[in-house]
């Protein structure tokens, strides 16, 4: 039946139902991917974000969200070439970081 | 009047001003509204960023305070300049003359329930940072459930927040929650804990080792944000809803136990004594200071002075510092003042 109208679904996340494994599973591996304060460095120093969108605070918060479409898409546009690492004031090894989610989407795709 | 020194607060600012005079020969008098001294520290059960009891802090003043005069369940009726110092009736009657006055009256915690959008004293599962600190004390609080799968803390209750009164960062709190939540995931390591801020202000020794610790060791979930709104669900769980300000996203969650931290603000029982002693607060409320840089403990008025938040927001080994510089100036003043 056609009303006139259509329900946007909610944008809200719902941070007790998000799903985390992912997120989890980065931080056995990389431990300090935890301490990322958003500062910014790895977005800011990034060649690929100008054109692309690249960002590794965002792919990290994403992550902490458990947006992981938005994960996969920031990640693709990723050439490793490890400046983000460089400048992080925390010293996470983003590069390990980003390293680790690659692999989990290669998996993934290839059915493992 | 033998050097009296009357403090006016028995909290660890007047505490500490009191065994700094009278190891310098002076006669402090603390007079303490309260029937116990200690004040709000007294209350706490660790303090950061070390984690040692609050009693500790607290339990060396006995001994060191021995043979100084302590006036409890005692307020000031009046001030009155004399010639050469000030003039004091107390509440019991009990008339002094002082060569000074100090005032250590300290601060309170911002009531929760203004901020009614927050639900403090409406919904069963949300307290505050000092009734938290009361249970750490005594495990005694039925808003606290057994087993809490969630926890929330949320920043700046009633601090930097002009419709609530207090345009100031209350300035310890930032460091309470870290703390606070870090004791909270020891006594419950399953459960999850979001701490909802606009700022981490760290400025302290040691406190951004603190928030590391509580990133990585603890996994304390930071969303930057301030919460809007906080309703209860069907189940008597407590929803909170907030912007995720670095996503740019709404977030919600639903929560068992939350924690608001009430920050520091002005103490209004002050207002009466200033304007009786015609002394200028601040716009925030609290005493103001001759300047801030280097007369924070003096006031504009020869022979009052100042020890501890009763001129703004302060940690407590800030307010031990002040206070045994306010002993320190007084004496200087007690010694040019012949």
């Amino acid at each position: 039946m056609e009303f006139g109208f259509k329900l946007s679904p909610s944008s809200a996340i719902e941070l007790d139902k998000i799903d985390l494994s992912l997120y989890e599973k980065v931080c056995e591996i990389e431990p300090t991917a935890k301490t990322c304060i958003s500062c910014g460095s790895c977005s800011a120093t990034c060649t690929a974000s100008e054109y692309s969108g690249m960002s590794v605070r965002k792919m990290l918060l994403d992550l902490q969200r458990g947006r992981h479409a938005e994960v996969e898409r920031i990640l693709s546009h990723c050439m490793l070439c490890g400046k983000c690492t460089m400048v992080c004031p925390r010293g996470i090894n983003t590069r390990r970081v980003i390293l680790t989610v690659s692999r989990y989407y290669d998996n993934v795709e290839a059915g493992l | 009047m033998k050097n009296n020194i009357l403090i006016i607060g028995g909290g660890i600012a007047g505490m500490e001003t009191a065994r700094q005079l009278k190891q310098l020969g002076l006669n402090p008098i603390i007079v303490e509204k309260n029937f116990a001294l200690g004040g709000h520290v007294s209350q706490w059960n660790r303090l950061f960023p070390d984690m040692i009891p609050a009693k500790e802090v607290l339990d060396p003043y006995e001994d060191s305070l021995e043979g100084v005069e302590i006036l409890l369940g005692t307020e000031i009726a009046s001030i009155n300049r004399l010639q050469k110092g000030w003039s004091v009736t107390l509440s019991t009657g009990k008339n002094y003359s002082c060569k000074a006055v100090v005032f250590a009256t300290g601060f309170r915690l911002f009531e929760a329930e203004k901020k009614e959008e927050y639900g403090y004293g409406i919904y069963d599962h949300v307290i505050t940072n000092s009734d938290l600190e009361n249970w750490f004390n005594t495990k005694l609080d039925e808003r606290v459930p057994e087993k809490p799968q969630a926890v929330g803390f949320i920043h700046c209750v009633g601090s930097r927040d002009i419709k609530a009164g207090n345009t100031q960062c209350s300035k310890v709190c930032c460091i309470t929650a870290i703390k606070q939540a870090i004791e909270i995931k020891e006594a419950f390591p399953n459960a999850e804990v979001y701490c909802f801020y606009m700022d981490l202000r760290l400025f302290g020794k040691k406190y951004e080792d603190f928030y590391i610790k509580a990133q990585r060791d603890y996994g304390i979930h930071f969303i930057r944000g301030r919460v809007s709104e906080v309703s209860e669900t069907i189940d008597g769980r407590v929803q909170v809803k907030a912007e995720d300000t670095l996503a740019g996203k709404p977030v919600k969650v639903r929560l068992d136990l939350l924690v608001l931290m009430s920050g520091i603000v002005c103490n209004r029982e002050n207002e009466g004594l200033a304007k009786a002693m015609e002394m200028p607060l601040d716009e925030d409320g609290f005493f103001r200071s001759r300047n801030n840089v280097n007369a924070i403990t003096e006031a504009d008025r020869e022979g009052i002075f100042y020890a501890g938040t009763c001129t703004g927001p302060k940690t407590v080994p800030e307010t031990i510092a002040e206070a045994r510089s306010a002993a320190l100036c007084v004496y200087n003043y007690v010694k040019n003042n012949k």
